[in-house]
């Protein structure tokens, strides 16, 4: 796209270290990118106030729209099962499982879909379930990554590191090398145990929370299995379970568009985040979150004002992506690029009358810097 | 012994809103409720050094900007993770077409 540029490589590349326990981890506290303070659109505080308001109508709306979709479609599927009318069925049905869920955690989670917060609350822990995200620890995991966004050492969800893992990727389109990972994760914290980068972000005081979700979950597939089991039938498993990978696609086909191919170590969401245009099934789906940027400058703005905050700070933004299609025409090559060469990333362009930047951002967006 | 600050005027806060004040080093968040009542708070995010003044009061609730943390204003009461540590409170007197803070 016209808004991008490259950077030419440095000789010596080396890999990141992207744990949040590694020399990585020090170096970006020492470099002042560790809490910091962020750039954010001048916006009145007045039209913020309005857009930040909360509402429990647009999310019962949508969420009704959701839970009648999944029981239409599951309904039909566990109808139509051995006949050729159960694939489409499933097919839907999988996409409002195992990706829509995706964006119905993160806007609970930030407890901004529903202005009531035990609707919030119980939205959050029925998507958190159905795309295999222990509540717990993905609330405290997202509170960084929101922190310390795309900021190596510690951000915990930088998706597509470098040099990408194309067969990863690959992989989470069916959500395999995720759900694995979640599956080692369940089995860790429903023996009461942390990894040690989680320790880095769950305070002890929430610990327990963890270990506790780990077992219910486990023990609600462990009842999944042996009822498929006992039914000698797949149907339980592609009701409960299974959706998570047969239709977790549109969640890595959505996600990578966030933050792929950006830059690493900016304060400036501007630069590290994509605003994509959609059509209104895909911002259903995906709870316009492909407002990307603007979420993640104004995180208390609830999904269904973030069309309103995009049109009121895009003066201060790079142009939005016109389409998904843009965004992968962008997003392919630089990650390919990125394989071999883990320096590239795409430079957003800032508009001429967009408002400075901190003085204390660091100009650090090299490997080279890292070294 | 109790230091009345002299903070702000009462229409200096929009009713259901929060406004920041810095003094001796110290910054609180004054919050106007609905009901015209007056609380002051610690001015930052026991969870991560955020100010409140950029967040959003909801009825007795301020939630902050940067990771929706939310307070129970009169009593600074953290209401959820990822605020877990309580915010300090400050008496507030409103006297004479002023918002006074008692700092203490």
């Amino acid at each position: 796209m016209s808004q991008s540029s490259t950077i030419t490589p440095p000789q010596t590349i080396q890999r990141r270290d992207y744990s949040l326990v590694g020399e990585e981890a020090r170096r970006a506290e020492e470099r002042g990118l560790a809490s910091a303070e962020w750039y954010a659109a001048p916006i009145p505080r007045k039209q913020l106030k309005e857009l930040m308001k909360r509402k429990d109508g647009p999310a019962i709306r949508d969420t009704a729209l959701w839970i009648g979709a999944l029981i239409l479609f599951g309904g039909a599927g566990a109808y139509f099962w051995g006949h050729w009318l159960a694939v489409p069925c499933f097919i839907i049905y999988g996409v409002l499982y195992g990706s829509a869920s995706d964006s119905r955690w993160h806007e609970c989670g930030h407890g901004t879909a529903f202005k009531t917060r035990w609707m919030n609350d119980a939205v959050y822990n029925l998507a958190c379930f159905m795309i295999m995200r222990e509540p717990t620890v993905w609330r405290w995991s997202h509170t960084r990554h929101h922190t310390d966004t795309i900021i190596v050492g510690r951000d915990p969800e930088i998706s597509v590191k470098r040099p990408p893992d194309i067969l990863g990727l690959l992989l989470n389109l069916f959500a395999i090398k995720t759900s694995w990972f979640a599956l080692g994760k369940l089995l860790l914290h429903a023996r009461g145990r942390l990894n040690a980068e989680e320790a880095t972000f769950i305070p002890e005081m929430e610990r327990h929370k963890v270990y506790r979700t780990a077992r219910i979950y486990l023990a609600l597939l462990l009842a999944v299995a042996v009822l498929s089991i006992g039914l000698h039938s797949w149907l339980p498993a592609m009701l409960i379970g299974l959706p998570t990978l047969y239709g977790g696609w549109l969640t890595i086909v959505f996600g990578v568009t966030q933050h792929a191919g950006l830059s690493e170590d900016v304060l400036d969401h501007r630069l590290n985040s994509r605003t994509v245009y959609m059509n209104p099934i895909s911002r259903f789906l995906y709870w316009n979150m492909n407002y990307h940027v603007e979420h993640h400058m104004f995180p208390m703005v609830p999904y269904h004002a973030l069309p309103a905050l995009h049109e009121a700070i895009k003066g201060e933004c790079p142009p939005a992506y016109p389409s998904l299609l843009a965004a992968y025409r962008e997003i392919i090559p630089a990650v390919l690029r990125q394989v071999r060469d883990p320096g590239y990333h795409v430079v957003r362009v800032l508009p001429a009358s967009a408002t400075v930047p901190p003085a204390t951002q660091p100009p650090v967006d090299r490997l080279a810097d890292a070294a | 012994m109790s230091t009345w600050i002299d903070a702000c005027a009462p229409d200096d806060i929009e009713e259901e809103d929060v406004i920041r004040f810095d003094h001796g080093g110290v910054t609180l968040a004054i919050y106007r409720l609905e009901d015209d009542r007056f609380f002051a708070t610690a001015g930052l995010c026991t969870h991560e050094a955020v100010h409140l003044s950029n967040g959003l009061v909801m009825g007795k609730v301020i939630e902050c900007p940067k990771h929706n943390g939310r307070f129970d204003i009169p009593t600074g009461q953290a209401k959820g993770a990822p605020a877990c540590i309580n915010l300090k409170t400050y008496p507030v007197k409103v006297e004479a077409g002023r918002v006074f803070v008692d700092l203490g």
